[in-house]
C-alpha cells in the first residue's frame, strides 16, 4: 500500500529533485501559531512536514529544539492537541506527508493502539521515534507498519555495513540518515563524507535516503541534496521563530512568514541541487 | 497492575534483551546503539574473567577499603528499645548499619566507579563522563579517573552544584571538569540528559560512567553487579557475627544502585524482609516528592522503561527531594520489576522525617549520615520499635553526611 510518502518521494523521482523536508515544533509558541506556520511550509515549497512532538526531556536534540519543545508544552501542547493540529491541517491538504518526530514516552502512556488508530485518522503518514532502535521493534514499528504507517529509522554514522540491514529491516517510507554523531544544531559534517555515507547506504535499499542534522541555509540544501533524496531542515526553522519572539514569548513578527521566507530560500537550494549535481 | 507470577529464582534477570519483565531495554538513539552493544559485549567477556576479578578485588581491598564493616548500631538499638518500652510493646529489634560511608570517597559509589574504569580501560577509551546529583557519583568517578589518569567531565545540575558545594569542589580538586546543566530544574535527570547528549557526540573516544542501576541494558545489570559486594558481604557478616539471616533490610532508593547492591544477594532468602524507601519530600499527595514507585507509572526515560513521576501527557516531573542523590524522578528498572513481582516493599519518607533520623542517628551513633541514608534509618525508626528483641534489621549506610550539614544546617535555620 503506498503511503503519502511514497507517492510523493516517487513524484520528485521524477522531477528529478530531492525532496525538502521541514522540521517543525508542533505547538511553539502556541497551538495557533504552529497551526498557521504547518500551513505555510507547503505553500513555502517543503515537500514532506515534520511535525516535532514536544518533550520534557529531549535527549538528542540541541538547545534550539529543547528550547522550543518547552515553549509548546508552556503553551499547552499535548500529544492529543498534536494530533488534532495534524488533522486540521489535513482538512486543507491531502497530498502533503505528515511524518510525527519525537520521543516515546508520551506515545507510551496515550496507548500504541489507541496512539496508531488516532494517528491515521489525523493524516499521518509516518513517524520517526528517536528513542527507538531496531531493537525494541515490537513496541511501535511493527504495529505501525500494521497498521500502515510509516516507520522512519534513523541511520548514523555509527551504523556500519553490519549493522545496517538490521536497521532497515522494518524501514519504510525513506531513511534518514543522521550526517553526523551529535545532537540537532550542530555544525554541518564534511559534505563529502555525507554524500559517500549516502551511497553507502544506497547500497543497502531502494529507499530514498533524506540528510539531516546540521543543515541551515540553501546553500547547504543544494550541496547535501545534490546527493540525497531529501534534505532535512529543523533548527534552522525552529530558529526562525525563536528569532521573531521577545523576551517574554512575545511575538514581534509573525513567525509563519518568518519560516516561510526562510523555507523559500531552502526550497531554491533543493531545486538547484541536481544542476549542482550535473556541473 | 497484574502481579506477574512469582519466579523460581529472583536474580536471573535481565534476559538477553536487557528486560527485567517488562521494565528495562535499550531505548535508545541509533548512534548509541552501537555503543551499548559493544559495552555489553565486552561486559559479557569481563564478568567471568578471574583477571579482571581479581584486579578489581584488590582494588576494592586497597584501594577502596573494602569489605566495609556490619556495625551493631546500639547506641540507636538502645534508643528504640526505650521507645518500644515506652509505648509499652518491650520490643526492639538489633540494628546493624552496613558501613558503606567508610569507603574511600564516603559512600557505595566507589564499588560502581572502580569496576567500570576497569571496564573503561579495556575497551580502550580515553575519556570519562558521568552524571551525577549528590556529588558522591561525580566525586568516585573524578577520583578513579585520576587513579587511571584519564581525563573527567562531570555533568551536574545547577541547582545541585549550588547544595552540594563541597563535593564540587572536592571534584575540581581530583582534576574532574564539572559543567553545570541548568535545562529543567537542573538536577539529576537534567545532568543525564547532558551526558547522553555529551556520548552521542563523542562517540568514537568517550565511556560514560554511569552512576546508577538505571539506563539502558547493561548498565543496570552491570552497575548492580558491581554494588552487589554490599550484600555479598553483608550477607556473610551476619551469619559470622548473629549466625543467622536478617529479619529485614533496608535501603534507600533515588536510581537505586546502594538497595540493589545490599538486595540482591538476600532476593532468594524469602525469610528476608526487603524494604526500599523512596524520597517522600514533602508528602505524595503533591508533586514535591520523587516516589516514583509510590506515586508514579510505567513510562520510558534515559534508555529505560521503569517506574516514572510523569503527567498525563507523559512528560517527565521534575520532583523534589532535600536530598540531591534520590532527587529523581525515575528508578532502575530492576527495583520497578521488584516491585511489581511483590518481593521488595517500597515506602516513601519524607524530608522532615530523614531529618529527624539524621540528627538521631548523629547523637546516639556519633556518624553523621549522608541524608540519602538517613531516609533508610528514618524507616527503621519506624519500625524497629515494633519488633522482637531478638529480631535482627541491617540498614544500608549507604554514604557519611558531611557533604549535607549545609543543607542540614538551612533545614534548621542555622548558620555555619
Amino acid at each position: 500500500m503506498a503511503t503519502r510518502i511514497d507517492r510523493r518521494m516517487a513524484k520528485l523521482k521524477t522531477e528529478g529533485r530531492p525532496a525538502l523536508v521541514t522540521y517543525f515544533m508542533s505547538g511553539d509558541p502556541d497551538y495557533d501559531t504552529a497551526l498557521s506556520i504547518m500551513k505555510a511550509l507547503p505553500k513555502a515549497g517543503a515537500d514532506i512536514i515534520e511535525m516535532g512532538m514536544p518533550f520534557s526531556d529531549p535527549m538528542a536534540d540541541g538547545p534550539a529544539i529543547q528550547a522550543a519543545g518547552l515553549r509548546a508544552l508552556k503553551g499547552g501542547q499535548t500529544l492529543v492537541k498534536t494530533l488534532k493540529m495534524a488533522a486540521e491541517f489535513r482538512a486543507g491538504d491531502n497530498e502533503t506527508p505528515i511524518v510525527l518526530m519525537g520521543y516515546y514516552n508520551p506515545i507510551y502512556i496515550y496507548g500504541v493502539d489507541r496512539f496508531l488508530k488516532d494517528a491515521i485518522a489525523s493524516g499521518i503518514d509516518g513517524l520517526i521515534v528517536v528513542d527507538l532502535p531496531p531493537e525494541m521493534d515490537e513496541e511501535l514499528c511493527i504495529p505501525a507498519l500494521k497498521a500502515g504507517i510509516n516507520f522512519i529509522r534513523l541511520a548514523t554514522p555509527t551504523t556500519d555495513d553490519k549493522r545496517l540491514p538490521k536497521v532497515l529491516q522494518n524501514t519504510s517510507g525513506f531513511v534518514y540518515y543522521v550526517s553526523m554523531t551529535g545532537i540537532t544544531g550542530s555544525a554541518l559534517a564534511d559534505t563529502g563524507k555525507v554524500a559517500a555515507a549516502v551511497k553507502r547506504i544506497k547500497g543497502h535499499t531502494d529507499l530514498p535516503v533524506c540528510v539531516g542534522f546540521g543543515v541551515k541555509t540553501a546553500e547547504q540544501a543544494r550541496v547535501i541534496g545534490a546527493n540525497a533524496d531529501g534534505v532535512v531542515v529543523g533548527t534552522a526553522i525552529v530558529n526562525a521563530v525563536a528569532n521573531v519572539l521577545g523576551p517574554k514569548g512575545e511575538k514581534t513578527a509573525d513567525p509563519a512568514e518568518a519560516v516561510a521566507t526562510l523555507v523559500s530560500g531552502l526550497a531554491q537550494g533543493v531545486r538547484a541541487a541536481r544542476l549542482a549535481a550535473a556541473e | 497492575m497484574d502481579k506477574p507470577a512469582t519466579p523460581n529464582s529472583f536474580r536471573t534477570g535481565p534476559d538477553e534483551q536487557g528486560m527485567f519483565g517488562i521494565f528495562g531495554g535499550r531505548f535508545v538513539a541509533e548512534t548509541l546503539m552501537p555503543l551499548i552493544l559493544d559495552l555489553e559485549r565486552h561486559w559479557n567477556e569481563v564478568k567471568n574473567d578471574p583477571e579482571f576479578k581479581a584486579e578489581l578485588t584488590d582494588l576494592s581491598t586497597h584501594y577502596a577499603g573494602r569489605p566495609s564493616k556490619l556495625y551493631f548500631a546500639e547506641g540507636l538499638t538502645r534508643h528504640l528499645r526505650e521507645v518500644s518500652s515506652a509505648k509499652g510493646r518491650g520490643g526492639g529489634a538489633k540494628v546493624y548499619f552496613k558501613r558503606e560511608d567508610l569507603n574511600h570517597t564516603g559512600s557505595h559509589k566507589i564499588n560502581n566507579c572502580l569496576g567500570q574504569i576497569l571496564l573503561a580501560k579495556r575497551m580502550g577509551k580515553k575519556r570519562i563522563i558521568a552524571e551525577t546529583g549528590a556529588g558522591q557519583h561525580g566525586v568516585a568517578s573524578a577520583t578513579v579517573a585520576a587513579r587511571f589518569g584519564y581525563p573527567c567531565v562531570v555533568y551536574m545540575g545547577a541547582t545541585d552544584v549550588a547544595r552540594q558545594s563541597p563535593n564540587v569542589f572536592r571534584m575540581k580538586l581530583l582534576g574532574a571538569e564539572v559543567r553545570p546543566v541548568t535545562a529543567g530544574h537542573g538536577t539529576l535527570k537534567d545532568a543525564m540528559n547532558e551526558a547522553l547528549r555529551d556520548w552521542v557526540t563523542n562517540v568514537e573516544d568517550t565511556y560514560y560512567l554511569i552512576g546508577t542501576a538505571a539506563g539502558p541494558h547493561p548498565y543496570p545489570e552491570l552497575v548492580r553487579d558491581f554494588q552487589s559486594v554490599i550484600g555479598t558481604e553483608a550477607r556473610a557478616q551476619i551469619l559470622e557475627q548473629e549466625g543467622r539471616l536478617p529479619d529485614t533490610i533496608i535501603a534507600c532508593v533515588g536510581g537505586g544502585s546502594n538497595a540493589i547492591g545490599l538486595f540482591h544477594p538476600f532476593l532468594d532468602d524469602r525469610q528476608v524482609r526487603i524494604i526500599g524507601i523512596e524520597a517522600g519530600g514533602r508528602g505524595l499527595d503533591g508533586i514535591e516528592h520523587c516516589a516514583s514507585m509510590s506515586a508514579g507509572a510505567p513510562g520510558v526515560l534515559h534508555g529505560n522503561r521503569t517506574y516514572l513521576l510523569q503527567n498525563a501527557d507523559g512528560q517527565i516531573m521534575d520532583g523534589h527531594s532535600i536530598s540531591a542523590g534520590l532527587d529523581y524522578p525515575g528508578v532502575g528498572p530492576e527495583h520497578s520489576w521488584l516491585r511489581d513481582s511483590g518481593r521488595v516493599e517500597y515506602v516513601p519518607i519524607l524530608d522532615d522525617e530523614a531529618l529527624e533520623a539524621f540528627k538521631l542517628t548523629t547523637r546516639v551513633e556519633g556518624i553523621i549520615p549522608a541524608l540519602e541514608s538517613a531516609h533508610a534509618i528514618a524507616h527503621a525508626v519506624k519500625i524497629v520499635p515494633d519488633m522482637d528483641k531478638d529480631q535482627i534489621v541491617i540498614v544500608n549506610l549507604s554514604g557519611r553526611g558531611d557533604k549535607d550539614v549545609h543543607t542540614v544546617a538551612d533545614m534548621l535555620g542555622m548558620e555555619i
